[in-house]
C-alpha cells in the first residue's frame, strides 16, 4: 500500500471547502456590526480542503494506527479487551445524543435512568454504597476520591491528616493525584514477593495519615493477601482505604473491593467495562464510596424518588469536578456491556482473564525472567529476557513485537524492576491468538541471542521506524507553522 | 460461552493444564475466603442484541427531543456527516494512548493537527493533546499560573465566567490550598477597576476571564494584559473556540493561557459529554503544560514522524512532582474537532458565526417586540444573550417544553437578582421558521 504521511495543512488550497451550510435568510443582521475592537484580525491558519480529501486523509492516517481490532494488544494495566460494536450503536442513538445537559429532568428521564442504573450496577459490583459517574478518567476519579477522603477528615475537624500512603509499585497517577489534591505522599516499600510490606507500613500509620491508595491485585498482578490486616490497621489508625480500580478486571465475579475494606474507589470504564480507549480517551472514572461518605460525592449527584430521576447539588459535596455530569456517551457503552454480559457472564470475566494471563506466563517463563513466581491475576511482569548477555533490552523486545504484528506490552512499569514487561491478555483473546503470541515471544528471545542486532534495530516493517525522541524534546515542534519554519540543524 | 469469550471448554482444559491447576477456583485460592464472592451479582441476566436494542429504544422514548435554543456551555451546532463516520474507524477508536509511535502515527498525527489548529484559533504558541473538558482545563490553567508565580497562591476569577467552570476551579483550588477571589461584574461585564484594586495587593498569580462570557457578551479586555502583567500575574482566557473564528483571540488580548471546551466545534450535545477540553499557552509556559504533548521529529531513516514529547512533566515519570495527574485525556474527541475544523476551514467557521449572529439578533428583536422582554444588558454579543421578562419564567419554560422547544436557560439558579432572566442561544442550526415558531408560542403564553 502507498505510504501516506501528509498533514491536512498540506492539502490546503484557497477556495476549497468541506462544509454545507444554509444561506443566511437574515442578512440584515450582520456580525460586522460587532465593534471592530472586538473582532479578530489574526489568521487562524486553518486549512481549506474539500470533503473527499478530508475523508481520504483521515482514512489514510488511520491506516498508520494499530488498534485492538487490528490485533492482539497485551498492554498491561490497560485491560485492552474487545470493544463490542453494539456499544457504539447504542451510544449513537439520537434520543440520547441530542440531549442538552441542562434540559429539565422531566425531558431526560431515559438518560438519567441510564446514569442511575449504571451507578447502582457499579455499586453492586464494587460492594460499595453509591457511585458518581462524573469523573472523566481513572486519574480524575483518583482526584475526586482523594477529595472525598480529605473532606471526610475536614468535616470531622481532623485537620492534621494531610498524608497519603502509596506503595512504590503504584501507578504514577496515584502520587500525582495526591499532589493535585494538596496532600503529601509517603511511600511504603514492597516485599521481595511484590506485595506491601506490612511491617514497613505499621510505623507510617500515625495521626497525620489520611489514608492509603492501593490496587489489588497490585500493578504486578499479585493479590495482596494481607489486605484484611492492612484494612484493619489503616482503619484503626483513623485512615481510609482508596482502591485504584484499574485492576478490577480479574476480580469480576470473585471478590469486591468494598468487602475487602476499601472505602473509596474508582473504576476505569474504559478498561473493565469494555468502552474503547479512543487513542487516549474519552474514558470514564466513576467513583464509589462506602455509606458514610455518600454525601461527599461531587455535584451534581443523582437521585431517585419514586419513578423519577434527577440531579441535585449536595450541601456536603466536595464541589464539582466536571462542567456537566461526565462522559455520558461512555456511560451508555458501559451500561450496554453490563446488560449484554449479565450476571452470569460478568462472573466469568475474572476467571478467563486470570487464566489467560497465567497461561502466557507459564508458557514463557523459561525465556523471560519471571521475578515473582506463582499464580498471578489478570497480568504479570517479566523483568526482561532470561538471558540478557547480548544486551537486548525490554525496549528492543517491544519494538521487535511490532514487526510481528502485535502491540507491545507495557514496558518499564512498574518501576520495581529495571526491565519490566507487563502482559495482560484479557478474557477476549482466543487460545490460538495467545499461542501465536507465545511462539513469537520465544522466537524473539532466541533471536536476541543469535542475531541481537536485528532485535536492537527493530522495528523494520512499520510505517516509521525508531524515532529521534531526544531532538523532539530538546527542540519542540508542536504546530504546523513551527514545522514550516524548522530549519534543519547543521 | 458468551459471544465475547473465544474460549471453548477444551481450550480452558488446555490452559488449566499448562498452569498446572485443576480448576478455575484455584486461580483465586489466595484470596481470603471471607471476602470471596460465592454468588452471582444482584444484576439482570444477559440480554441478546435484539433485547438490548429494544431496551434502549424504550429508554430513549423517556427522553423528549427538543429544538434547542439553549447554550450555557453546550451548543447545538451543525455536525458534518463525515465526522461520525471517520470516528468509527476502529484503527482510531480501539487504540490506546500512542505509547508505541511506530504503530501509532495515525493518532499522533491527528493530535499534532489538533494542537496546530487550536493554537491557530487561540493564537497561542503551544497546545496540549487535550484535557477532559473546558472546566477542568481552566482549573489546570490556574495551577499553571500558580506554579509559574512560585510564591503566590491566589487567583482572581471574573464573576462573568460560566458558574459551572467557576465551580470546578473553586473545587480544585480548595483542595490544593489556592485562594480564589471573585472580580465583580458590572452591567454584565468584568469590573476592571475591581480587578485592578485586587491586583494592587501584589499577591495574585493569575486572572481568569472569558470570551464570550457566561451571558454571551463579548467583553472588551483592552488594558487587561498590561494590568495583569504589571503585577507579575498571568492572564488566563476561557474562550469558545468556534467564536474565535470571528472574535478577538486570547493572543490578541495578550493572554498567557487560553483554555476552554471544544464542544461548540460541532460536537453533539450528548447530555454533557464526552466533549474535549483544550489548553494553549505562550512558548515560555510549554514546560508548565499538563498532560500529553505531541511533537514532530524523524525516524532513523529520516522520515518525518510524530511522538509524545516533553514527558518529563508527566505523572508516569515525575509522580508526585508532575505538573498534573492527568493520564487519559479525550483523544478521540480531539480527532472529532480536528476533522470539524478541517472541513469548515476559516470560511466555514466564519459562516457558522455569521448565521448564529443573525439568528440570535433576530430572536432578540422579536422577543423585545412582544413587549414582554428586554435585554438584560446593553452589550455586544454573538450567538447567546440574556433577557429579562415580565412573564413567569417557570410557566414559560414548561409551555415551551410542551411544544418541543428548549427555550432559554433560567438564570435565577446561577445569579442572584436574575430570577426573571433567561439565557437564549441561536446557532446556525436554527432556521428562521423555528425562531418564528418560538415567538408564536411565547405570544400564546402572553394571551
Ligand atoms: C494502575 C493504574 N492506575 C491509574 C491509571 C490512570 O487511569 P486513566 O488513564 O484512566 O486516567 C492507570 C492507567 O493506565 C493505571 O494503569
Amino acid at each position: 500500500m502507498k505510504q501516506y504521511d501528509k498533514l491536512i495543512f498540506e492539502l490546503s488550497k484557497k477556495g476549497r471547502m468541506g462544509y454545507s451550510l444554509p444561506e443566511n435568510k437574515l442578512p440584515e443582521y450582520s456580525f460586522k456590526a460587532i465593534p471592530v475592537a472586538l473582532q479578530r484580525s489574526l489568521e487562524t491558519g486553518l486549512p481549506e480542503v474539500s470533503e473527499p480529501e478530508v475523508v481520504r486523509h483521515y482514512t489514510n492516517i488511520s491506516n498508520r494506527n494499530f488498534g485492538l481490532d487490528t490485533g492482539f494488544y497485551p498492554l498491561g494495566s490497560c485491560t485492552m479487551k474487545y470493544n463490542p460494536k453494539i456499544n457504539e450503536e447504542i451510544a449513537a442513538l439520537p434520543a440520547f445524543t441530542s440531549l442538552h445537559p441542562l434540559q429539565p429532568a422531566e425531558t431526560a428521564q431515559g438518560a438519567l435512568e441510564v446514569y442511575y442504573n449504571l451507578s447502582q450496577s457499579l455499586a453492586e459490583i464494587a460492594g460499595l454504597a453509591a457511585f458518581t459517574l462524573n469523573p472523566f478518567a481513572g486519574a480524575h476519579g483518583e482526584l475526586a476520591g482523594l477529595m472525598i477522603m480529605k473532606q471526610y477528615h475536614m468535616k470531622r475537624g481532623d485537620l492534621k491528616r494531610t498524608k497519603v500512603i502509596v506503595p512504590n509499585s503504584a501507578h504514577g497517577t496515584n502520587p500525582a493525584s495526591a499532589m493535585v489534591c494538596g496532600m503529601d505522599v509517603v511511600e511504603v516499600q514492597s516485599t521481595p514477593e511484590g506485595t506491601i510490606d506490612v511491617e514497613a507500613l505499621k510505623p507510617l500509620l500515625d495521626e497525620t495519615i489520611a489514608g492509603i491508595m492501593m490496587t489489588n491485585p497490585n500493578t504486578l498482578g499479585i493479590f495482596e493477601t494481607e489486605i484484611l490486616e492492612i484494612a484493619g490497621l489503616v482503619h484503626a489508625a483513623g485512615g481510609l482505604l482508596y482502591y485504584d480500580g484499574a485492576n478490577l478486571n480479574p476480580l469480576l465475579g470473585q471478590c469486591r473491593p468494598g468487602d475487602m475494606g476499601f472505602d473509596i474507589m474508582h473504576i476505569n470504564l474504559h478498561k473493565t467495562f469494555s468502552t474503547p480507549h479512543g487513542g487516549g480517551g474519552p474514558g470514564s472514572g466513576p467513583v464509589g464510596v462506602a455509606q458514610r461518605l455518600v454525601e461527599y460525592l461531587p455535584n451534581p449527584q443523582i437521585k431517585k424518588e419514586g419513578d423519577r430521576y434527577f440531579f441535585v447539588n449536595g450541601k456536603d459535596a466536595i464541589g464539582s469536578v466536571s462542567g456537566f455530569a461526565g462522559n455520558f456517551g461512555v456511560m451508555m457503552r458501559a451500561y450496554t456491556y453490563i446488560l449484554s454480559l449479565g450476571k452470569e457472564n460478568l462472573r466469568q470475566v475474572g476467571e478467563l482473564a486470570t487464566l489467560s494471563a497465567n497461561y502466557i506466563k507459564e508458557s514463557l517463563k523459561e525465556y523471560y525472567e519471571l521475578p515473582i513466581k506463582g499464580i498471578c491475576k489478570h497480568e504479570f511482569v517479566f523483568d526482561g529476557l532470561a538471558d540478557k548477555s547480548t544486551g537486548v533490552t525490554t525496549l528492543d523486545i517491544a519494538k521487535r513485537l511490532l514487526d510481528h504484528g502485535y502491540h507491545a506490552p507495557t514496558i518499564y512499569f512498574p518501576m520495581l524492576f529495571h526491565q519490566s514487561i507487563m502482559i495482560e491478555p484479557t478474557e477476549t483473546e482466543s487460545l490460538e491468538t495467545m499461542d501465536e503470541f507465545i511462539e513469537v515471544m520465544k522466537k524473539i528471545a532466541i533471536e536476541a541471542i543469535e542475531d541481537p542486532q536485528t532485535v536492537k534495530t527493530a522495528p523494520h516493517t512499520t510505517p516509521v521506524r525508531r524515532l529521534d525522541e531526544t531532538t523532539a524534546a530538546r527542540k519542540p515542534i508542536l504546530r504546523y507553522v513551527d514545522l514550516l519554519n524548522d530549519t534543519p540543524e547543521s | 460461552m458468551h459471544n465475547y469469550f473465544p474460549q471453548t471448554d477444551a481450550d480452558i482444559a488446555t490452559m488449566l493444564q499448562r498452569v498446572g491447576i485443576g480448576s478455575m477456583d484455584e486461580l483465586f485460592a489466595e484470596i481470603p475466603e471471607s471476602v470471596r464472592l460465592r454468588k452471582d451479582y444482584d444484576l439482570p441476566s444477559s440480554l441478546s442484541e435484539t433485547e438490548i436494542r429494544e431496551f434502549f429504544a424504550a429508554l430513549g422514548d423517556k427522553n423528549k427531543p427538543l429544538t434547542c435554543f439553549a447554550g450555557a456551555g453546550a451548543y447545538d451546532h451543525y455536525a458534518p456527516a463525515v465526522i461520525a463516520q471517520i470516528l468509527l474507524r476502529s484503527e482510531f477508536y480501539t487504540s490506546y494512548t500512542p505509547y508505541q509511535p511506530e504503530i501509532g502515527q495515525g493518532t499522533l498525527q491527528y493530535i499534532f493537527e489538533f494542537q496546530s489548529m487550536i493554537s491557530g484559533m487561540t493564537g497561542m504558541e503551544c497546545t496540549n493533546a487535550s484535557m477532559y473538558d473546558g472546566a477542568t482545563a481552566t482549573a489546570e490553567a490556574m495551577f499553571m499560573a500558580v506554579a509559574q508565580a512560585k510564591k503566590k497562591n491566589k487567583v482572581l476569577i471574573s464573576a462573568t465566567v460560566h458558574p459551572n467552570v467557576r465551580a470546578v476551579v473553586d473545587t480544585y483550588a480548595l483542595f490544593k490550598g489556592i485562594e480564589v477571589s471573585e472580580i465583580a461584574e458590572k452591567n454584565g461585564v468584568t469590573d476592571k477597576a475591581d480587578m485592578e484594586a485586587q491586583l494592587a495587593v501584589g499577591d495574585v498569580a493569575g486572572v481568569i476571564v472569558s470570551t464570550p462570557n457566561f451571558y454571551g457578551i463579548l467583553e472588551d479586555y483592552s488594558g487587561y494584559s498590561e494590568a495583569v502583567h504589571g503585577s507579575k500575574a498571568l492572564l488566563i482566557m476561557h474562550a469558545d473556540p468556534s467564536a474565535l473564528a470571528v472574535v478577538k483571540s486570547p493572543a490578541e488580548w495578550g493572554a498567557d493561557i487560553a483554555c476552554g471546551d471544544g464542544q461548540p466545534l460541532g460536537m453533539p450535545l450528548n447530555f454533557g459529554g464526552p466533549y474535549v477540553g483544550y489548553l494553549s499557552a505562550t512558548k515560555d509556559l510549554v514546560r508548565k503544560l499538563p498532560g500529553r504533548i505531541v511533537g514532530a521529529t524523524h525516524d532513523v531513516d529520516g522520515k518525518r514522524a510524530f511522538v509524545l514529547t516533553l514527558q518529563a512533566r508527566e505523572q508516569h515519570i515525575r509522580r508526585e512532582k508532575a505538573n498534573s495527574n492527568i493520564c487519559s485525556n479525550q483523544s478521540l474527541m480531539a480527532l472529532y474537532v480536528t476533522i470539524y475544523m478541517a472541513l469548515m476551514g476559516p470560511e466555514g467557521l466564519k459562516k457558522v458565526n455569521e448565521l448564529s449572529y443573525s439568528g440570535a439578533h433576530y430572536l432578540l428583536d422579536e422577543l423585545v417586540a412582544t413587549g414582554a422582554f428586554t435585554p438584560a444588558f446593553d452589550q455586544p454579543f454573538l450567538k447567546e444573550f440574556a433577557v429579562r421578562t415580565t412573564l413567569d419564567v417557570k410557566k414559560l419554560q414548561s409551555k415551551l417544553i410542551k411544544k418541543g422547544m428548549l427555550g432559554g436557560i433560567a438564570l435565577g439558579s446561577y445569579k442572584k437578582g436574575m430570577e426573571d432572566c433567561l439565557l437564549f442561544c441561536v446557532t446556525e442550526k436554527r432556521s428562521k421558521a423555528q425562531i418564528d415558531q418560538l415567538i408564536t408560542i411565547i405570544k400564546e403564553e402572553m394571551l
